[in-house]
């Protein structure tokens, strides 16, 4: 899925941002329900030192697994530039002791404390998604959440998303070429934005036109209803190891949040 | 637009779920097998939208294109939106774990009031017409979501208010800019392919 965001690199090969090095052997469903509780014990927690620890945790992983960490963090950095201005409000708008005037308000220490609480609790819980769930070929994502319990409708729509997703930006990139060939260059104009929303409107009637092709050929191989879901998963040894660690770190951070060890 | 995780209080947080738990299931429930490709392709649709970049002053917005999306998907809006923002926050980052469903509702809700809004406008006779009602439900939704997530920080605490109206006046531009190409987007469809607002659409009479 990455290669949306990047052009030249491959596109669905294999996992996300290519590492698989520790994870690769491990059950999908167990490192979703380990991201998830990872992210629940982490927005949890409240003192700066444990959320520390926990962003060490994640940045930990993110090595182990073998993950490009400038690419990866280049994409964390590019969620912070969405809240940071959130967060550079906040010292200003929390009342407590002042820290610094700056243009005449006064940020406070409480607010500092506030901002800096939610950018490691943000950084540390997407950073472990990604390189927990983000690893994985999106295909074993849907089997996997199927395993789950996830109703199967929702499934097969973020299976054929995933599968479209590449094939209509690929399709996205062509007309903007052929715009390109007619001399459109993007400006702060009504024109720009006007061709912007044919072209949002052609890819939507494509869409559709691409849908009914697809619907065709499935009734045409047999298709009566029901997609089969095909996976065969089943928790390994592997998998208590691995729920065992993160159980570990959990446990860990909780008891850190709640004691009072560090600082 | 996205909330990161951290920034909400837990009830906040929960509710959403909840809410947006609902109105997943509500769009599932109106999406037979035989919907799932259309559905489907929109929501790529939809998701390659959301990383096309618009010029706008001397910066540039990504588009959000709800309105749109509810106007062709109806309630399947939740489910399809659902799903681009779930893949967003796993395989780039963008958003959360745990607000994934604020994140659901922020976008999704107004998707399907605008759907309920102004629906019949842009199935009007005349492309025109369609068109400015297009613009209504692009604009109404982006307005409508800075909203949901300025009322989403107001609920976690007073210290997110500035911040929420900011976001709210912040938006003002790029409602504009979602407003024309939605009317754009409605006008070429309607010229085009006017089935498209419909195709979701059960044979038998709901929508």
């Amino acid at each position: 899925m990455g290669h949306v965001l990047s052009p030249g690199e491959r596109a669905l090969k294999a996992p996300g941002a290519g590492g698989v090095r520790v994870l690769g052997g491990v059950d999908p469903r167990a490192r979703i329900l380990g991201a998830v509780l990872f992210a629940v014990v982490t927005v949890s927690c409240n003192r700066i030192p444990v959320l520390v620890l926990a962003l060490a945790f994640a940045v930990g992983a993110m090595v182990l697994a073998g993950l490009a960490p400038r690419r990866t963090l280049k994409r964390m950095a590019t969620m912070d530039g969405f809240i940071i201005f959130m967060l550079v409000l906040l010292p200003f708008t929390v009342k407590g002791q002042a820290l610094f005037t700056l243009w005449g308000f006064e940020a406070s220490r409480e607010g500092m404390m506030q901002a800096v609480t939610i950018g490691l609790k943000a950084n540390a819980v997407i950073l472990a998604l990604m390189v927990l769930v983000g690893t994985m070929e999106p295909v074993t994502l849907g089997h996997a959440l199927h395993r789950l319990r996830v109703p199967a409708p929702l499934v097969h729509l973020l299976l054929f998303t995933v599968r479209y997703v590449e094939v209509l930006h690929a399709e996205y990139l062509r007309l903007r070429q052929a715009m390109k060939a007619r001399g459109f260059r993007p400006g702060n104009s009504l024109h720009t934005w006007r061709s912007f929303g044919y072209l949002i409107g052609m890819m939507l009637v494509r869409a559709v036109e691409r849908s009914e092709r697809i619907l065709g050929a499935m009734k045409c191989r047999g298709f009566t209803g029901a997609i089969p879901l095909l996976a065969h998963l089943s928790f390994t040894r592997r998998d208590g190891v691995f729920a065992l660690v993160l159980g570990g770190i959990a446990a860990s951070l909780v008891a850190l949040e709640s004691t009072h060890v560090l600082l | 637009m996205h909330i990161v995780d951290g920034a909400l209080s837990t009830p906040v947080v929960i509710g959403g779920t909840l809410l947006a738990v609902g109105g997943i299931a509500l769009g599932l429930r109106k999406l037979p097998m035989e919907k799932i490709p259309v559905a489907g392709v929109l929501s790529a649709t939809f998701f390659v939208a959301s990383l096309v970049h618009v010029p706008i002053g001397p910066s540039s917005v990504h588009l959000i294109m709800n309105g749109l999306a509810g106007l062709v998907l109806g309630w399947a809006a939740f489910p399809a939106l659902f799903v681009g923002l779930l893949l967003q926050a796993v395989f780039f980052g963008f958003g959360g774990l745990t607000v994934l469903g604020v994140n659901t509702l922020d976008i999704a809700l107004p998707a399907v009031i605008v759907h309920y809004l102004c629906l019949h406008g842009v199935r009007a006779a005349s492309p025109a017409v369609a068109a400015i009602w297009g613009a209504v439900g692009g604009g109404l939704a982006i307005a409508l979501t800075t909203g949901c997530v300025a009322v989403a920080l107001a609920l976690s605490g007073e210290e997110f208010v500035p911040a929420a109206r900011l976001v709210f006046f912040a938006h003002i531009p790029i409602m504009a800019v979602e407003a024309v190409l939605s009317a754009a987007a409605v006008y070429l469809a309607r010229k085009v392919k006017p089935e498209l607002f419909g195709v979701l659409a059960v044979p038998g009479g709901r929508s």
